[in-house]
């Protein structure tokens, strides 16, 4: 039996090979997002009652104009899926950018400073673990309304627990270390020593958890979207795609595999892109 | 020994009572309770009535203080929606929730654990890849999704499930399979990890060098070593569930606290929110402190620190 360690070199190699393809792909998504208006054959909220629920090409009741057919609103169900990547990628990365600066804060000065001041942030996080986010989510959304700028905000207000737990553990390990010695005594401020000397050390963890972070938001936000409590019609959004479908799962259940595969493809890539990300600067990923 | 559980549970105390605190406040300042309760269309007059009716108008400390001690016997207040004790519509609706967050749990276990192990003994084997695909496909898949195509496949096309309700032990395989499907990732990537980092340590090699079978070292020396981490995750798992569960209660129609969570958050119903919130964040923190405590006893180092 050969041990994990002989079997370490091609690890990075993988990596990179990993990257390359989930880059790609992200890279395309990105270029759907920003390209929508010119790849778009439709106007995604042109409502066409007559021409309801056409089929995607390859079944019987195919309209060539509309290549992934229409939803039930007679709506250009491929312009929707390319305009829906805009909301995906809006929420994950301004989410991940929330959460990550919150958690981030967080975390490193837990870490750095130890004591009393570790014990109290630590407090924070459990006690933030311990809400149940979804509810939360949805209390607020009764209040303030549902919308695309308050499903971020909320989300990024609440989603920064790994990113607090993964940058602590990284900082205590590196709090002791030489160069972290030697900035101390150098005389470096303490902030100076956790941007500049600590931030740039642990940030191959924290590409891992900030691409699980971005996901993770996509993901909840179709849910709650699904569900009402997200995004609302007529933007197009693939959880309200999801939603619509739901109806008609019974005939037409096209229109549930389509945005969930495009979502399913999107979440994959983005977590394969991090992952392969991590094992280059060398970081890894450990759960 | 001792002390280690003392504390856990002085923080746990203080996490719930931190929580209480937070959860009363913020719900009492999101919105008026008493227009909430009065409807639409309620006259001022009306609303003023109620509020005083339901204490609305005391100074708030007195109220959360009021509300605590009552939480504290159990009495979580009367729905404003149901006009039933809170207590009773939950305990109503825990079972199936229960049932669905115990099974959705087991099957992550039964599914995640020795994907991880075969992967991490025969590592970039074929197996091991198909594990690492299962875990990257069950971390990318929204479990509402998942829940519809099941719908689709097992209800629909091949009819061999019921589609919704809550009636059998038939109806609780797609939701629970579901629901464990996306906990699973975590139990399996931790799995394999932690049992990677085990093969690679010193003492596997002396028992190697001991001459002891694989299997042995697997069984007897790595595995413990594992445990720790999945009683962690899975903890930590089945107390997150919750948020799964409102969503896969909605798609396949069964009414247990997820269902009354979603149900008292569309229609403002105060006391049933705090008290799901407190209840959830209660579960979650005697869970981790449990988790702790057998953690504790698998591996006598943490109780040290």
């Amino acid at each position: 039996m050969k041990t994990a360690l002989e079997k370490s070199p091609p690890l990075r190699r993988r990596g990179n090979t990993k990257v390359l393809v989930s880059g790609t792909m992200l890279f395309l998504f990105v270029a759907m997002a920003l390209l929508a208006p010119l790849l778009a054959p439709h106007d995604p909220n042109a409502q066409d009652l007559a021409h309801r629920l056409f089929q995607p090409w390859g079944y019987a009741k195919h309209d060539p104009t509309h290549l992934l057919g229409t939803d039930g609103f007679g709506r250009d169900y491929l312009s929707r899926l390319i305009y829906g990547s805009r909301v995906a990628l809006l929420i994950g990365l301004l989410v991940m950018a929330i959460s990550g600066v919150i958690g981030i804060t967080i975390g490193m000065t837990a870490g750095y400073f130890g004591g009393v001041t570790d014990q109290v942030l630590m407090f924070v996080i459990n006690s933030r673990l311990s809400l149940p986010v979804f509810l939360v989510v949805m209390a607020v959304v009764v209040v303030f309304g549902p919308s695309l700028m308050g499903t971020i905000l909320i989300l990024g207000f609440l989603q920064w627990e790994r990113f607090a737990i993964v940058s602590r553990a990284s900082t205590q390990q590196m709090a002791g270390s030489d160069f972290v010695l030697a900035a101390r005594m150098l005389g470096f401020s303490h902030i100076r020593i956790m941007f500049t000397e600590i931030l740039p050390n642990i940030a191959s963890s924290l590409i891992v958890v900030a691409t699980l972070e971005m996901s993770w938001a996509i993901i909840l936000e179709s849910s709650l979207s699904f569900i009402g409590f997200g995004v609302q019609e007529p933007t197009a959004s693939w959880g309200l795609m999801l939603a619509q479908a739901k109806q008609y799962i019974f005939f037409e259940s096209w229109l549930l595999y389509i945005p969930g595969l495009a979502l399913v493809a999107l979440v994959l890539s983005i977590n394969s892109f991090g992952d392969g990300l991590g094992r280059m600067m060398g970081g890894g990923r450990k759960s | 020994m001792t002390a280690f559980i003392a504390k856990r549970m002085g923080s746990a105390l203080l996490t719930l009572l931190f929580i209480s605190i937070l959860t009363f406040s913020i719900s009492h300042l999101a919105g008026d309770p008493a227009s909430a309760i009065a409807g639409r269309e309620a006259s001022a007059a009306d609303i003023a009535r109620i509020r005083e009716f339901y204490g609305f108008d005391r100074p708030i400390t007195v109220q959360y203080l009021d509300w605590a001690s009552d939480v504290l016997r159990g009495d979580f207040g009367q729905s404003y929606h149901y006009r039933q004790p809170v207590s009773a519509l939950i305990m109503a609706r825990l079972p199936i929730t229960f049932t669905l967050g115990v099974a959705g749990l087991l099957f992550a276990l039964v599914v995640g654990i020795p994907l991880g192990l075969l992967g991490a003994i025969r590592q970039n084997s074929l197996i091991d890849r198909f594990a690492v695909l299962m875990a990257a496909i069950g971390q990318a898949m929204p479990s509402f999704w998942l829940a519809l195509v099941g719908i689709v496949v097992f209800g629909v096309t091949l009819r061999w499930l019921p589609i919704s309700g809550s009636s059998g032990v038939a109806n609780f395989i797609l939701p629970s399979v579901v629901l464990g499907f996306f906990t699973m990732p975590a139990i399996l990537r931790l799995t394999r990890a932690g049992m990677i980092e085990a093969l690679e340590s010193d003492y596997v090699r002396t028992a190697r060098a001991k001459g002891l079978r694989p299997a042995r070292i697997v069984l007897r020396h790595s595995l413990r070593n594992v445990l720790v981490s999945i009683v962690s995750i899975s903890s930590i798992q089945l107390g997150s569930m919750l948020g799964g569960s409102i969503v896969i209660e909605q798609v396949f129609a069964l009414q247990g606290i997820g269902w009354l969570g979603y149900d008292a958050t569309v229609r403002s119903d105060l006391p049933v929110l705090q008290a799901i919130t407190i209840l959830v964040a209660a579960f979650y923190v005697a869970l981790t402190l449990i988790a702790d405590i057998i953690n504790a006893f698998l591996d006598p180092r943490i109780g040290v620190t």
